[in-house]
């Protein structure tokens, strides 16, 4: 790859990182609360549903970890497993895509 | 001592890639309501996956944790403070892992 | 104290393997003093580099109980364990014989990182004028003291995880370059350090920082780099 293109993907990473720090944060800080006296879809859903905030707190955290996740992993498969090239950086957009939409559906199912 | 922060940076994000999939499939299925929720929740109640819900809380607590020292050694003027920014990182990955522990 | 050392030095090339020797025991004594013992008193077909043997040159540079080190500024009592020793050659390099490394693939990556530097001015034109305590400045003489020594890429995970990967030398010289006020060549040093495996490779693992003899830090410059790079590409100039 270019070097324009490795920068702005060396560049998405940590921007998307800085996102992801806060959304982590406040993630780890709900769950924890809400594991408090077990979990049951009912209690779940009951605070989830009808959040149009929450939504959209949780499809940025999403859309960030689709981002994230393939770029880290394409250092781990050249570095590690020799997959450089074309067919990896396909494999990782198509991981990508997956993470993205089935976050999204998530996020959907849970908060709206 | 850099260089085992950074691995374990890298294999809890690798783990962390691979867990995620099966995390929002498992939430996706609150669309098919609260039932289909219901039965994946009991189903997490087995001691081993208990254990393994905290392992993953613990990996993203200490992914971000080193993270966050890439993040200050590439964007921040440093000296030699990144032992104190390893250490820092261990601690909130064991101060997340603690909480979550206590509240399980 | 012991009075003899047993050292185990790798002999042959890539398929030799570690051969033992005893070495009398010295006060203050340097682990090249004992390579150079084994040489000159047991067997003479040992191959190694020195030059300077004060800590000036950087050839003497051999990995020591599996850590890249110069051996003529490593003294036997801070690394010899209850009186054993392992000399091996620089990791990373391809190896000639016994504790001669090729060293063409590390300046090739210097070269390849535009690590030289390409000015405007001639000897008609008058001196640049550079001020010593500018920011820029600082920042290059962090990394000027680099005398390629070798010990920094073959600390390197990343180099041993990508053969092309440029390396902390070569990218803190480019890194030096990139600050030096009189420099004209900016724009193609960056693009030349930003490709596929250049400054966005480093993990940050900085064990080149931690093992560097002269006390620089590739780590910073490589960040540095990483910015620099950023900035360029978002501004459409990479």
């Amino acid at each position: 790859m270019s070097a324009r293109a490795e920068t702005l993907l060396w560049a998405a990473q940590r921007a998307s990182a800085a996102v992801l720090a806060l959304c982590v944060a406040a993630h780890l800080a709900t769950v924890i609360y809400a594991v408090r006296g077990g979990l049951s879809a009912a209690e779940i859903l009951g605070r989830t549903r009808g959040e149009p905030g929450w939504l959209v707190f949780y499809v940025v955290f999403v859309l960030a970890v689709a981002v994230h996740a393939p770029i880290g992993l394409r250092a781990v498969c050249a570095e590690w497993l020799g997959w450089r090239g074309r067919s990896r950086d396909i494999a990782l957009l198509a991981f990508a895509v997956l993470l993205g939409w089935t976050g999204v559906r998530a996020a959907i199912g849970v908060f709206a | 001592m850099s260089r085992w922060v950074a691995l374990v940076h890298r294999l809890s994000g690798v783990a962390l890639a691979a867990f995620l999939p099966l995390h929002f499939w498992a939430l996706g299925r609150a669309l098919e309501g609260a039932a289909a929720l219901d039965r994946f929740l009991a189903w997490t109640e087995h001691p081993l996956l208990k254990l393994s819900e905290w392992a993953i809380v613990l990996l993203l607590a200490v992914h971000l944790g080193g993270g966050l020292r890439v993040l200050a050694l590439e964007f921040l003027p440093w000296r030699d403070w990144q032992k104190g920014l390893a250490a820092a990182a261990a601690t909130v990955a064991f101060a997340v892992g603690l909480a979550f522990a206590l509240a399980l | 104290m012991s009075e003899t050392l047993r050292v185990s030095v790798w002999r042959g090339g890539a398929d030799g393997a570690f051969r033992h020797y005893e070495v009398p025991r010295h006060a203050s004594q340097t682990v090249l003093d004992v390579v150079t013992h084994i040489q000159r008193r047991i067997d003479p077909t040992l191959a190694y580099r020195f030059a300077c043997r004060v800590g000036m040159c950087g050839s003497c540079a051999m990995t020591v109980n599996g850590t890249p080190r110069w051996t003529c500024r490593t003294h036997v009592d801070a690394v010899a364990a209850g009186g054993a020793l392992q000399i091996g050659p620089l990791r990373n390099l391809p190896l000639i014989r016994d504790l001669v490394t090729d060293m063409r693939e590390f300046f090739d990556k210097w070269a390849r990182a535009r690590g030289r530097f390409e000015g405007e001015r001639t000897r008609r034109d008058d001196f640049a004028r550079v001020e010593p305590g500018s920011p820029r400045r600082e920042l290059a003489e962090a990394g000027i003291e680099c005398i390629g020594c070798g010990v920094c890429y073959s600390a390197c995970d990343v180099v041993a995880w990508n053969r092309d990967y440029l390396g902390p030398a070569a990218l803190n010289r480019a890194w030096t370059l990139a600050n030096d006020a009189r420099d004209v060549a900016g724009a193609e040093r960056l693009r030349a350090v930003a490709g596929d495996a250049g400054c966005h490779a480093c993990h940050t693992h900085m064990s080149c920082s931690e093992r560097c003899p002269k006390r620089i830090s590739p780590t910073a410059g490589i960040s540095g780099l990483k910015r620099a790079s950023a900035a360029a590409a978002l501004r459409g100039e990479l």
